[in-house]
């Protein structure tokens, strides 16, 4: 195992420490509509020289990712970071990013978006983004951050594909906790030399990009673009173990606790797993047997391991921290509770019963106590088999 | 920077014919004329628009240079993307400086319209790279919807020639002068009908230390309804009615680079183009006297900027 020192640091500046020790070659950022500091923090490692990044501070979260196509076209380790409004108006070229097979490396930190105007935590940006062919990794901790950021190099290189890392805006991007951090050679060798396949500057081998397709070529291009993501899922497990063996620290598709015998499930991302796992613990001490499965990779979807480890569950209830407004006859359920309830579908599982629950919207507080009503309420659906309510509402006043 | 025809007319084409601009087009012409003016390497990204559809319809492409294109408003972040990726390479000894030219080509509509914002931050952030607008005044690639550098008074199939509105009623908006105002070392004015001075001023902009533009007036025969074979004719008349003065702002002095014996009246300009029909008839007759006057207030003032008065 590499070395590491400890650092107290947020979230924020944990991505901005990775950041420095990836050394990527060209940064392009908008430094707020809103931003986080992740990028102030990175603009000082430039000034400091401490990296050897050409570094835009753009006019805007689009110009940040178009700047980014146009670097990552030329052949070279591209990152951005950028949170809430900000993601939505950048989202046409982040379109055009996974289009491309631009292998871009963005950290977001998850804001709602507006109206009203709220800068505090939600999933709405990201979830906004989920079908644009991105990688998406959520974090639970600034560790988790620092690390995912890492091992997106990694993934996104050997796919030829985008990665998206997240992390809870304010709870974990302005949380300052412990994090271990990799001494700055390991890293380096950890995401080793990025060499392109192709590039804009390769003058001797003009090549075209983003090229007009009619309809005799873009349905083929958007299947090779959809296969390409299909291919995802155990290269992000080799790079994960990879990493494991790097820093004792393992990652895989879902974190679990507490499921071998569980017959009821929490699934939830980022933040509040920390919080659902201090309520499931303290659960199964009593002996209720409930556990929680945390999908660290949202995109692509990890169906075949949600439905497998739900598979034994009578009752399972998703955290959704934004809303798939108009969703289920506009009941407006989840992201994650729709994604699983076709998982679970298309695996065969018709007797798991499967609840959602919206939370945290705009940075509404989540306590262990709302998630002890989820579990009082699983026990009674785990009992009785019945559901009073597809889309519930965790802390909200009505 | 003197062009010698024989050396232009032997040079290989960057952009190579079988693409899928209409007959008579401007674009291609002063794409050619650009391109052929740089003796390095260069690296292209074009706009959404009419260059971009026709030379690059998948599975073909006619461009023999690195070329990529991402979006409408994006032509410059893409390209500046791909400067400071280079200049950053070279800068950490990853590859080797062969004096690299990066270029973006933009419509009107991308580059007064929906894309000045992108473009306003690349020159203020000091990428080097050479914006050249295709200005044929509308968005032609969309079927002649009015942009803001569409000329007061011409049918477009948004600001329509009605029995009341005689078509577009707004001045254009001067944004060689917007971006001369962005203090960047070189910005011009230029026609394809004036190749020698167009090609000038490209190598000028090449050389500059920063950023540079160039707005190219672009006769379009489809959306200005004039004959094919009229295009160049077109483009030096509307530089010898002083309707498009073909000057540059280089390290921020006003040159005119080219001044006509006579100045001719925008009428003959006005006359040739189907998109003006209207203006020739009583009820707005009177239009053309205002075009006029306004031309000649802008032509003034020029002349004050170019120290020529």
């Amino acid at each position: 195992m590499a070395k590491s020192k400890v650092m107290a640091l947020d979230g924020a500046h944990a991505v901005a420490e990775a950041m420095r020790q990836i050394n990527p070659d060209v940064v392009a950022a908008y430094p707020i509509t809103p931003q986080t500091e992740v990028v102030m923090t990175f603009s000082n490692f430039v000034a400091d020289g401490l990296v050897d990044t050409e570094f835009i501070p753009v006019e805007s979260e689009h110009g940040a990712m178009s700047t980014c196509i146009g670097a990552s076209a030329a052949g070279g380790r591209v990152m951005t970071a950028t949170a809430s409004v900000g993601l939505a108006l950048m989202l046409e070229a982040v379109y055009v990013a996974a289009s491309l097979h631009l292998p871009i490396v963005m950290a977001v930190v998850n804001r709602a978006l507006s109206a009203p105007l709220n800068i505090h935590c939600d999933h709405s940006d990201s979830m906004m983004a989920r079908d644009a062919g991105w990688i998406q990794l959520y974090s639970e901790n600034p560790q988790e951050a620092y690390d995912n950021v890492i091992q997106a190099v990694r993934i996104a290189e050997r796919l030829s594909l985008p990665v998206m890392v997240m992390q809870d805006g304010f709870i974990t991007g302005h949380g300052v906790e412990r994090v271990e951090v990799l001494e700055d050679g390991a890293v380096k060798e950890f995401i080793g030399e990025y060499k392109p396949k192709h590039s804009l500057l390769d003058v001797d081998n003009p090549a075209t990009y983003g090229t007009w397709d009619m309809y005799n070529f873009y349905f083929e291009h958007k299947r090779q673009q959809t296969d390409a993501l299909s291919k995802a899922m155990p290269v992000i497990v080799e790079v994960g173990e990879e990493y494991g063996r790097l820093t004792g620290r393992e990652y895989g598709i879902l974190d679990t606790y507490g499921m071998e015998d569980a017959e009821m499930a929490i699934v939830v991302l980022s933040s509040t797993a920390g919080t659902a796992r201090v309520v499931v613990r303290g659960l199964r001490e009593k002996g209720v047997k409930i556990g929680l499965v945390k999908p660290r990779v949202f995109r692509p979807f990890p169906a075949e391991e949600l439905a497998e480890a739900l598979a034994h569950t009578k009752a399972v209830g998703v955290l959704d921290r934004s809303i798939a407004f108009g969703s289920m006859n506009g009941l407006g359920a989840g992201p994650i509770y729709l994604e699983l309830c076709a998982a679970l579908f298309a695996a065969g599982n018709t007797t798991t019963k499967v609840v959602d629950y919206i939370f945290g919207l705009g940075g509404r507080d989540i306590v262990p106590a709302h998630i002890e009503k989820v579990a009082r309420d699983l026990a009674e659906i785990a009992e009785t088999g019945k559901v009073k309510q597809m889309v519930d509402y965790l802390g909200l006043r009505e | 920077m003197a062009i010698k025809l024989k050396e232009i007319a032997g040079k290989e084409e960057k952009l190579v014919s079988g693409h899928r601009l209409c007959a008579g087009c401007a674009e291609s012409i002063i794409v050619r004329q650009v391109l052929n003016a740089i003796d390095e390497p260069v690296v292209v990204s074009a706009a959404t628009g009419c260059l971009e559809v026709g030379t690059s319809m998948y599975p073909f492409s006619s461009w023999r240079v690195p070329w990529i294109h991402s979006l409408f408003e994006n032509a410059s972040s893409t390209i500046a993307g791909a400067e400071a990726m280079y200049r950053s390479l070279v800068r950490q000894g990853k590859i080797e400086d062969r004096g690299l030219k990066f270029i973006a080509f933009g419509g009107d509509g991308a580059t007064y319209d929906i894309g000045l914002q992108w473009i306003s931050g690349c020159f203020e952030r000091g990428h080097k790279i050479l914006y050249v607008c295709l200005d044929n005044e509308a968005y032609m690639n969309t079927g002649i919807q009015r942009s803001s550098a569409t000329p007061m008074g011409a049918h477009t199939t948004t600001s329509p020639a009605g029995t009341v509105i005689p078509g577009k009623v707004q001045w254009r908006k001067p944004l060689t002068e917007i971006f001369a105002a962005h203090n960047i070392p070189y910005v011009a004015q230029a026609s394809p009908s004036h190749w020698r001075d167009l090609m000038e001023k490209t190598r000028k902009a090449i050389a500059a230390d920063g950023p540079a533009f160039i707005n190219v007036l672009a006769p379009c025969p489809r959306g200005w309804r004039h004959d094919t074979n009229e295009t160049i004719e077109i483009a030096r008349l509307a530089v010898q009615t002083c309707f498009w003065p073909l000057y540059e702002v280089k390290d921020g002095e006003w040159h005119l680079t080219y001044r006509p014996r006579e100045k001719r009246p925008v009428r003959e300009w006005l006359e040739k183009q189907g998109r003006f029909r209207h203006l020739f008839t009583p009820k707005f007759e009177h239009l053309i006297d205002e075009i006029q006057a306004e031309v000649d207030r802008r032509w003034e003032r020029l002349l004050e900027r170019c120290g020529e008065k």
